[in-house]
């Protein structure tokens, strides 16, 4: 006790948790190593900066599904649908505001993309709410039953979405400025790649921030640590939960319509094919951890690009060597959740 | 722990008072006169099909009905009375189609490639079994989901891309041994009005292997290792502490479901003279067995029987009567569209979630409260 008087000007001594550089090393690591393998330093810049669009994207669509599983010990196998349902919103504003995308003005492209991106989430958002509501919250507790009824709840929507929009493939073009690719002597980058990372790193700094310095990202945080502790502290939890539900799938929303334009088309099937990356993505992340989740989408990306190029018929089962490989290594995923 | 309804008697306890039947169903009889009376009902018609029934459809329905019965029913060990949700059922299924399918095509159609095809693909589904149950069921069981899904969607890519060696999207057609052909024919005079040609002996193959394989499953259910299954999925920790290696368990389960998965490939196969992604690995045939089980009641392998049998009919007669419907409300905005044929998984989907919720022991369930 009195060591601690003698220095009263020490906060600075509060026990920090270290930070686990080991798995962040591993993506640039494994971006040296793919060097020498593509030979051509301008083809490894496009690949990787494909990866790092593609790993943006899955991050946005994983990053919720990551923090609902971490906050409530729920599983959502319907996440999936989300995207999807995302992805069929944009026809929304493309339908009526079909000339926008005709434009050659980026200002008008890239604000169609924008009120895409609003309108996808605030139909997600409410499509989650209802989701939690009818689906997820008579199951709380029961991992078994949760798997079953969201799969339940992704087999109506999906069927739901086939009942509305029709059940053929939509094409939907990317806007006139977003198409081609920025040409930097030999180094090809597709814009829209481009603007995909932005996003993703917008998305991945703005979580960062509001679970690091604000009220309710420590409440998050704490609720994932322990949820009983934060509820006999006098928060609601459950309103908590609610919302990070309710965020989460926005979010799956937001790639949901990143995805759609990537693939320039639409499918209530989309969501499904994605969620198998996905759910390897959290897994390998740690399953409730959003830095483990954002790390993961890279490396599962980069991989699948630099094995893509290298040996395609590998590329194909590269995710689950990926998995295998960091579950052999730390079998609770990259960033293991403290409680779980 | 109270018993779960599901729990039938104590195999003791009834054996002593148990004839050739009682053997033969490892002593979980039904336990209600009306589902008795139902799985007779199915067993007669099943049995029979090509004597009641003219025309290639409905022997094509009760032989489906017969293989996705064995392939319910070891879905439900693993679910219903193991608790752990596998999403790589149809890539052990598929595995046995391809097994048949690639040893008949390209070596040659006699029973000697049948066997080498069905023990190669007996021998990769429990290795891939074993490899994902150790790396995944050692963390948490809901990895297990996870990954088998993933898995499961890398063998669908995989078997649709390795062309050379599966026939890629088209698939595998192929010859049966002579004894299966059409053309064959056991006796020159038709029996019953029928002729015994070799697609009836076909017929019976798959019918004959789909219920050993069953009744086999309820011996297994019904042993004291399965007891030992279910004694896991009510508490996991207690059976643990009682010193049961759940792990161990549960991964012997997942390799006796995974073989029992490959069987039913192998004779969807042999029945169909094909195999392609889409009769065997399809995501979709996965949603269809979760819907059978779940409906028909998980931990009961009756349901697996109800289950199949009600889906694969509504499968093949609900989309008329719904085309009927559609047809019939045509004018109003979005009704004939949620009943239009195509969306028969909908109302499908709504049941199994009303299930989960409502009738966790689904149809059996359902019926055996009805009548103790």
């Amino acid at each position: 006790m009195s060591d601690m008087a003698a220095q009263p000007s020490a906060p600075a001594e509060l026990p920090r948790t270290k930070t686990d550089w080991l798995p962040l090393l591993l993506v640039p690591a494994l971006a040296l190593l793919a060097l020498p393998f593509v030979g051509n330093p301008s083809t490894w810049v496009t690949l990787t900066v494909a990866g790092l669009a593609m790993g943006m994207m899955i991050f946005l669509m994983a990053s919720g599904l990551t923090l609902v599983f971490g906050l409530m010990d729920i599983i959502n196998f319907g996440h999936g649908v989300f995207i999807s349902l995302g992805a069929y919103a944009t026809l929304l504003v493309l339908s009526p505001l079909a000339g926008w995308a005709l434009s050659d003005s980026i200002g008008l492209n890239l604000a169609l993309l924008g009120l895409c991106i609003l309108v996808a989430m605030t139909v997600t958002a409410l499509a989650g709410a209802v989701f939690e509501r009818v689906i997820v919250r008579p199951v709380y507790g029961s991992h078994l039953k949760q798997i079953l009824v969201t799969m339940g709840g992704l087999i109506v929507t999906e069927q739901l979405i086939h009942a509305i929009w029709g059940a053929s493939p939509i094409p939907i073009p990317l806007p006139q400025s977003l198409r081609g690719a920025f040409v930097l002597g030999d180094i090809v980058m597709e814009r829209y790649r481009v603007i995909a990372v932005v996003i993703g790193l917008v998305v991945f700094l703005g979580m960062q921030l509001i679970l690091n310095r604000t009220r309710i990202g420590l409440l998050i945080r704490a609720g994932v640590e322990n949820p009983e502790m934060v509820e006999a502290l006098g928060y609601r939890i459950r309103r908590l939960f609610v919302s990070v539900f309710i965020a989460g799938s926005a979010l799956a929303g937001l790639g949901g319509v990143m995805w759609a334009f990537y693939r320039q088309t639409l499918t209530a099937g989309m969501g499904m094919e994605v969620m198998v990356l996905v759910f390897i993505v959290i897994i390998i992340g740690g399953l409730g951890s959003v830095g483990g989740c954002f790390v993961g989408s890279i490396l599962v990306a980069l991989v699948a690009n630099y094995v893509g190029f290298i040996e395609p018929k590998l590329a194909l089962i590269s995710n689950i060597l990926v998995m295998a490989l960091v579950l052999i290594w730390r079998p609770q995923g990259l960033f293991p959740v403290a409680r779980r | 722990m109270s018993t779960s309804p599901a729990l039938p008697l104590a195999f003791d306890e009834t054996r002593r008072r148990g004839g050739i039947l009682t053997g033969l169903l490892s002593s979980d009889l039904p336990r209600s006169r009306a589902l008795s009376l139902i799985l007779l009902a199915i067993f007669v018609l099943l049995a029979a099909t090509p004597f009641l029934f003219s025309g290639s459809q409905p022997v094509g329905t009760a032989a489906k009905i017969c293989v996705f019965i064995v392939l319910v029913a070891s879905y439900d060990l693993l679910l219903g009375y193991s608790g752990i949700v596998s999403f790589a059922h149809t890539m052990f299924f598929g595995i046995g189609g391809y097994g048949i399918a690639i040893a008949l095509e390209r070596v040659s159609p006699t029973w000697g490639s049948v066997a080498i095809g069905l023990a190669s693909a007996l021998a990769l589904s429990a290795v891939l079994a074993i490899a994902i149950g150790l790396l995944s069921l050692r963390v948490r069981a809901i990895f297990f989901s996870m990954i088998t899904l993933a898995v499961a969607s890398a063998a669908a890519v995989l078997a649709s891309q390795l062309s050379d060696i599966t026939g890629g999207e088209d698939g595998l057609s192929f010859q049966l041994p002579p004894a299966l052909r059409p053309a064959f024919r056991l006796f020159s005079e038709p029996v019953f009005g029928t002729m015994i040609n070799g697609r009836l002996l076909a017929y019976y193959l798959v019918f004959v292997v789909s219920l050993i394989v069953f009744l086999l499953l309820l011996r297994i259910v019904n042993s004291p290792f399965g007891r030992v299954l279910q004694a896991i999925r009510e508490n996991e920790f207690r059976a643990e502490a009682l010193g049961y290696r759940v792990v161990a368990y549960r991964t012997v389960a997942s390799v006796i479901s995974a073989l029992a998965a490959t069987i039913a490939g192998a004779l969807m196969a042999l029945w169909l003279r094909y195999n392609g992604p889409d009769t065997t690995l399809s995501f979709a045939i996965m949603i269809d067995i979760l819907l059978m089980v779940v409906i028909g009641g998980m931990g009961t392998m009756y349901g697996a029987v109800i289950g199949a049998a009600v889906f694969v009919l509504a499968q093949s007669y609900l989309q008329v009567l719904m085309g009927a419907g559609s047809a019939a409300l045509a004018g109003i905005p979005l009704l004939p569209n949620l009943i239009h044929p195509d969306r028969w998984l909908l109302w499908l989907g709504a049941l199994f979630i009303i299930s989960v919720y409502a009738f966790p022991g689904g149809i059996v369930g359902r019926l055996r409260q009805g009548k103790p």
